[in-house]
């Protein structure tokens, strides 16, 4: 058993931090927020050239074949930075789809491009009717000739507007929530009959609400194997639930350490607030659901290759853990900082938001306490 | 990182497991399963047991008779002696005084005291809290006066822990009122035979007998038992409740409480199921478990810090509240899950007479079980002292 990270981790750890600290501050931030595109694509680049987005595939398709370990490292930091560039559904998702049930055809024409940050990928899973039950599918894909036609809604996918692929599930066969009968399409964000209404989410990033009307693809499209699917994109899933836990334990980090340094300067009836028993203790609760947050994060990211029965009850469990926790240290982030915590021009809040959607992304609390107790 | 065992460590968990089953006698498992009042002979003879192995103190240095485990060995001892219920490791002579004594104490005191200790023929208690010293420790009165070559105590301790079953003593006592609070302790050691030391048992609300009031009426205690200087009482005291904190987080435990919850709940029928497939149940059986785990992880992360020479330091406070939280919360559920036969009183069978027991098995002793548990946030510096010590010592406030 060892919980140290290596040389080489140590290393990552230091360049993605550093990256944080001096080029992806508050404002900057902000000022990408604003933007027309929502995201940078110069910062993008920045992360193939560094290597980041080729961390988790095999050595063979031209990744640097780093583990779970690796991916971690990456979504703390960008936790603590909020960053909004396409590092989930990219790369953990899209990618990580491709990189266990590609062809050899498909990797080869999307990983390069991918890893080296000029094509941008986002993964639709969730339907307007399906809420968190990955085999709750009404998108149909009817054979039509050597292919498919896909018709349907995927809903809320993250990182949609910018896409130039998209993976899509959709029923081969089989009744709305089968497991089996699910199938997953690699498509073209701009072939006929794909039409998106793009918008903003709460907490900073880009989604789009996909219509697929009449798109024809190919037997060479399907990611995985027709009709199963579902276990790959359960697998994927469960990664990109451990990479957000990892995510949230960043930005949980931030605000615990943020609210300190408030509670010692911020002075009231003639001493720091951190003077105050009650607020103390209020901030030891936050260190102790941010620590044991971030024990959840690495036990899961550390279970991810277990059988798919231990992987998922890990998940969920990290899953379940992060909600609360974060959904505690959020609120009592904005409530220690007073008045102020309620602003948009200080940083707490915009942590807060990105916290509340994690815990209902990929299935809520409720949810993964059920998931894991089945 | 990687959290699997190595196969020297797996082959250690086999060794550790045979050893268990080999030599674990019948009855004293049988008592522990059953949930029965533990008796002073079933520990020593468990301890005694581990001592002519060699592995009743893992947490001494490798001279003075530990083991030289790695964290992860000591990790895997714990565990398997969890999974088997052997009784705990009694703390008081083990974990508590030993590290003081081989720290701070004499060549003459090591060579008097710690063969006793490991051979567990002597058996310690702790005299520290007193009855207007609870979370504030230093404000502690029994005096000890010196008179020639001896001290003469004179005061009370109590919350004393199976003092009734203590051969020995280790003692804070207020040895000069003329300086600050915490300059004027020193830590004494003395035979709880010494004419003017009178035990009194305090009952507890679950029926039991663990703790105790301790008077000292003019008991004289041979200078050569003060353990390194005088005053310097207060600094091994604190030494003492940060160095052993290894089992404080009694996640073995906890995981055999949860164990035996699901067999409450699987037996407790409700509308004609078991109470395990009544989901508001098994959502709160989930959050336990979720709970423990990450306790758990938080412990090996510990543990792992502490193998690197960082550490055991403050942090290990959230070990104990979070460790005693969730062994309440076993124990509140368990409650809960018996239904009505929690309410039946088996007290004559829980202190070891033959009596039958009312209702199930496995619910026999839910209720002061949960009494009993409440102590676990009060003890060893309250949770709310352990927060003060985190607040200050890891948040710098």
């Amino acid at each position: 058993m060892d919980f140290n990270y290596s040389d080489e981790q140590k290393l990552l750890i230091d360049s993605v931090e550093r990256f944080i600290q001096d080029d992806y501050d508050f404002d900057t931030r902000r000022a990408i927020l604003k933007s027309e595109e929502g995201f940078r694509r110069d910062l993008w680049q920045q992360f193939g050239d560094l290597g980041w987005l080729a961390v988790p595939f095999a050595e063979e398709d031209g990744g640097l074949g780093g583990t779970s370990v690796e991916t971690m490292i990456i979504m703390e930091a960008f936790g603590k930075g909020l960053v909004v560039e396409p590092y989930l559904s990219t790369v953990v998702m899209a990618g990580g789809l491709l990189k266990a049930g590609g062809t050899a055809a498909q990797k080869e024409a999307v990983l390069p491009e991918l890893m080296a940050g000029t094509m941008i990928a986002a993964v639709g899973y969730a339907e307007p009717t399906s809420r968190f039950n990955l085999a709750d599918v009404s998108t149909t894909a009817t054979a039509s000739g050597d292919g498919y036609t896909l018709k349907g809604h995927k809903s809320v996918v993250l990182h949609g507007p910018m896409a130039d692929k998209l993976i899509v599930s959709a029923r081969t066969s089989g009744g709305r929530r089968d497991a089996d009968g699910i199938t997953l399409f690699l498509i073209d964000a701009k072939a006929p009959g794909v039409s998106r209404q793009d918008y903003p989410t709460v907490d900073g990033l880009r989604a789009s609400e996909v219509t697929l009307d009449g798109v024809s693809v190919s037997a060479g499209d399907v990611v995985g194997t027709v009709g199963g699917g579902l276990s790959l994109l359960e697998k994927v899933v469960d990664e990109a639930i451990a990479a957000v836990c990892a995510e949230a334990v960043g930005a949980m980090e931030v605000l615990y350490k943020t609210t300190i340094e408030y509670a010692r300067t911020r002075v009231q009836f003639g001493q720091p607030i951190g003077r105050f028993q009650v607020i103390q203790h209020r901030l030891v609760d936050m260190y102790m659901a941010y620590e044991q947050a971030k024990s959840m994060a690495i036990m899961a990211n550390l279970k991810l290759d277990a059988d798919p029965a231990e992987r998922r009850r890990a998940v969920s469990a990290a899953k379940v853990q992060i909600g609360k926790s974060g959904r505690f240290v959020g609120q009592q982030a904005v409530q220690l900082h007073g008045g102020m915590g309620m602003t948009d021009e200080l940083n707490v809040g915009h942590y807060f938001k990105r916290l509340t959607m994690i815990e209902t992304l990929f299935g809520n609390t409720d949810f993964h306490l059920k998931r894991y107790a089945a | 990182m990687d959290l699997s065992f190595s196969a020297e460590d797996l082959a250690f968990q086999r060794e550790v497991r045979d050893f268990i089953a080999g030599n674990y006698p019948a009855d004293i498992k049988a008592r522990f399963d059953a949930g029965l009042e533990p008796r002073k002979e079933d520990f020593v003879r468990w301890q005694k047991i581990l001592f002519e192995k060699g592995w009743v103190a893992p947490g001494w240095p490798k001279q003075y008779g530990g083991t030289g485990w790695t964290a992860t060995q000591k990790y895997i001892f714990q565990e398997e002696l969890g999974a088997a219920n052997t009784p705990g490791i009694i703390p008081f002579g083990l974990n508590m005084v030993a590290p003081v004594i081989y720290t701070f104490g004499s060549e003459e005191q090591k060579k008097r005291f710690l063969p006793g200790i490991l051979s567990s023929d002597v058996w310690w208690c702790q005299g520290y809290s007193e009855p207007g010293s609870g979370s504030d420790l230093a404000s502690l009165k029994t005096k000890a006066v010196r008179q020639g070559d001896k001290y003469i105590v004179n005061g009370s301790k109590t919350w004393t822990t199976m003092a009734q079953w203590a051969d020995w003593i280790f003692c804070l006592v207020r040895t000069d009122s003329s300086v600050k609070q915490q300059e004027g302790i020193s830590f004494l050691l003395f035979d709880m035979k010494s004419p003017g030391v009178t035990v009194r048992p305090i009952i507890t609300i679950e029926g039991g007998h663990e703790v105790n009031e301790c008077f000292f009426d003019n008991v004289e205690v041979p200078a050569e038992n003060l353990i390194g200087e005088e005053g310097m009482g207060w600094t091994y005291a604190k030494f003492l409740l940060g160095h052993e904190r290894s089992g404080i987080a009694a996640v073995a435990r906890s995981k055999r409480g949860i164990a035996k919850l699901k067999k409450i709940a699987n037996e407790e029928q409700a509308d004609g199921a078991p109470l395990i497939e009544d989901p508001a149940f098994r959502r709160k059986l989930a959050e336990l478990e979720i709970d423990l785990t990450a306790l758990e992880y938080t412990e090996l992360r510990t543990l792992a810090r502490e193998s690197q020479g960082k550490g055991p330091g403050p942090e290990s406070s959230i070990l104990k509240i979070k460790g005693t939280e969730i062994q309440q919360a076993i124990t509140e559920l368990a409650v809960e899950a018996a239904g009505y036969y929690a309410m039946a009183f088996n007290h004559r069978a829980m202190n070891g007479s033959n009596d039958p027991i009312v209702g199930p098995a496995a619910t026999a002793f839910a209720a002061p079980s949960y009494f009993n548990m409440r102590k676990t946030s009060i003890y060893g510096g309250s949770n709310e002292i352990q927060k003060n010590i985190i607040a200050k010592m890891v948040l710098g406030l």
